[in-house]
């Protein structure tokens, strides 16, 4: 808590808590952009979505020591993840779709764990860093400094994020996607194969959070237990956000990625996931007490 | 036949440490076990309500206990059962004031909330110094011989899990039970059919509660030291087990959780024993295969194969929430 005193001596300080949580929130946004995207076209809430951004990341430093620059694993392991969660789309996944949510929230939860405990015999426990290689910013005499990689990283995901966007908008399966998702019977009677829309949405959010694991593994670390906090972080943005909502996403991601810099800098690194998980509670218990006075409850 | 069973696995649990001396530590997590799946079924089978969280209170029970022990002064026996009845009551007291914000969440969103709340208590257990952060707690010796202790904590775990058992049999055939079931069945008809729903629905969290804080001493103590995340808010193990047991089983059914605790507990212990390294790994893929080709689990199966004549004078399966 001393730090609070810091910030108050220097609100300068503040501003780099901003820049850098609006910076890192794009990430954030990312993987909950993909999530949405499953939850709302398939019902599903992937427990497994930080899971595959931790693949992302193994990915793309396994491609860094192969002498590949990070930019350019990236791709690679986007591509890799969409192949991985189309398997898995056809294994698993299929048959769960349109079943009760319960069945889909225990069975991804099944498959995070299983690709958390590979991640674990095959890479090892140990923490993995990739340097940058990139240049820090300052401003205001070194006061405040901002990591070149958050801007890349920044820039990356709102890249990968109107990609998304505009193949959403504009391609005949993008469409299908999007019929599907208003109203699944209707689509199937007009012909639309929702069995490979739901495939397609499934790889797609496999890659998003492929890029998103590169990024990650760029700014921060990989670590094969590190999935459960972003799963639960997408969670909180979407609920934030609402489904279908873009620009929802966007702010509430970048406002999850400020409270987390100042609750990391104000309460202590050791505090900082306690204080994400208590405000997703508080998220969901204030939500619905507001519905609650109109004898509604979050759906 | 239901009295004939249940005194038969009565007389098994109180011969079972002298029969097989040598895995008693290992039956005494079976018990563990059933009371886990008992306790997660009293809300997740019977009332609708998935909590992947409820190893939280266990974790209370477990950190009680040990702090009445480290700071109360009585001597080994009377803190160990002062410390478990504390910690039962604490975990039920968490319950009470949690339950109402909590439960009137519904649906995967409860499921989400109560699994942050696990992991909430696992980042502030294993931070927080003055119950031991992330080194965890030692708690006292046992003032006996090895072979004694292991054989004391099993038969309090044994009378544990029976009483519990007992307990949430009893409550099933309550009106409180059949409220219960309404709210898992449709929870806005059951409220507009009179049901207090909300003090429904918090009693039978507390229920659940207070059997999980109570077992959280004496495991603590058979373990010997108390880590915030591997054993006291073991989300990922023991709070995920406990869901799958019940699953496993057939949830919402008086049995199905003990069978899916006895049968999950030896398929665990064999993986543990011949997959060296992979055993967690196996534990995912059982996790996926459990759920989506055994939805109703094992009593489900049984009613199934048997027809739908039988099916009608047993308890419902419940294959799906609303």
């Amino acid at each position: 808590m001393s730090n609070l005193s810091v910030l108050a001596d220097a609100p300068i300080l503040l501003v780099q808590l901003v820049v850098s949580g609006v910076l890192v929130g794009a990430i954030f946004a990312l993987v909950a952009y993909g999530m949405a995207l499953v939850w709302g076209v398939m019902n599903i809430i992937n427990i497994a979505q930080g899971e595959f951004v931790m693949l992302g990341g193994y990915a793309v430093f396994y491609l860094a020591g192969a002498g590949v620059p990070p930019l350019l694993g990236i791709p690679i392991a986007a591509a890799a993840m969409f192949v991985l969660a189309f398997a898995l789309y056809r294994a698993v996944i299929h048959r769960i779709v349109g079943r009760d949510m319960f069945v889909s929230i225990l069975a991804t939860f099944g498959i995070s764990i299983l690709l958390q405990q590979l991640a674990n015999q095959l890479f090892s426990a140990d923490i993995r860093t990739l340097p940058s290689g990139l240049p820090s910013l300052s401003f205001d005499n070194g006061l405040i400094s901002i990591a070149g990689v958050k801007i890349v990283g920044f820039v990356a995901a709102l890249v990968v994020g109107s990609a998304l966007f505009l193949f959403l908008r504009h391609t005949r399966i993008g469409r299908a996607i999007r019929a599907t998702a208003q109203n699944a019977r209707a689509a199937r009677v007009l012909g639309i194969d929702t069995d490979r829309v739901y495939a397609t949405t499934f790889a797609l959010n496999g890659a998003i959070c492929g890029a998103a694991g590169g990024l990650v593994a760029m700014t921060w670390f990989v670590q094969p237990y590190l999935g459960l906090t972003y799963t639960l972080r997408s969670f909180m943005i979407v609920v934030a956000a609402g489904l279908g909502n873009l620009p929802g996403v966007i702010v509430a991601g970048s406002a999850l990625g400020v409270l987390e810099e100042a609750a990391g800098f104000v309460l202590g690194a050791e505090y900082q996931t306690a204080f994400i998980f208590l405000l997703l509670i508080a998220l969901l218990v204030g939500r619905n007490l507001r519905l609650w006075r109109q004898r509604k409850y979050l759906r | 036949m239901d009295m004939a069973v249940l005194a038969g696995i009565g007389a098994l649990g109180l011969v079972a440490p002298w029969a097989a001396p040598s895995i008693v530590t290992q039956l005494a997590f079976l018990w563990l076990m059933i009371l886990f799946a008992v306790t997660w079924d009293v809300n997740g089978g019977q009332m609708g309500y998935n909590s992947f969280g409820n190893v939280f209170f266990f974790g209370i029970g477990v950190y009680i206990c040990a702090l009445i022990q480290r700071d109360s002064g009585l001597s080994y026996y009377p803190a160990l059962f002062v410390g478990t009845a504390l910690g039962a009551l604490g975990a039920a007291i968490a319950a009470l004031a949690l339950g109402p914000a909590i439960l009137g969440i519904r649906g995967h969103y409860f499921a989400i909330a109560t699994l942050g709340l696990s992991i909430v208590a696992a980042d502030v257990a294993s931070a927080w110094e003055y119950i031991g952060a992330a080194s965890g707690l030692t708690l006292p010796l046992f003032p006996g011989a090895i072979g004694n202790r292991n054989r004391f904590f099993y038969y309090l775990l044994f009378a544990l899990a029976a009483i519990t058992f007992l307990a949430a049999r009893a409550l099933y055939r309550t009106r409180l039970g059949l409220a219960m079931n309404a709210i898992r069945d449709n929870e806005d008809k059951a409220e507009a059919m009179g049901v207090h729903t909300t003090r429904t629905k918090v009693f039978a969290w507390c229920v659940s509660a207070f059997f999980l804080g109570a077992a959280g001493g004496p495991v603590g103590n058979l373990v010997g030291f108390v880590d915030p995340r591997d054993l006291a808010f073991a989300g990922a193990t023991f709070g995920v087990w406990m869901v799958l047991m019940a699953v496993l089983g057939g949830k919402g059914t008086l049995w199905g959780p003990v069978i899916g605790a006895v049968i999950f507990h030896v398929t665990q212990e064999l993986f543990w024993t011949y997959l060296l390294g992979w055993q967690r790994v196996a534990m995912g893929l059982l996790i996926v295969v459990i759920v989506v080709f055994f939805p109703t689990g094992v009593v489900g199966w049984l009613l199934r194969l048997h027809g739908p004549r039988k099916r009608r004078r047993s308890t419902t399966v419940a294959t799906s929430a609303p």
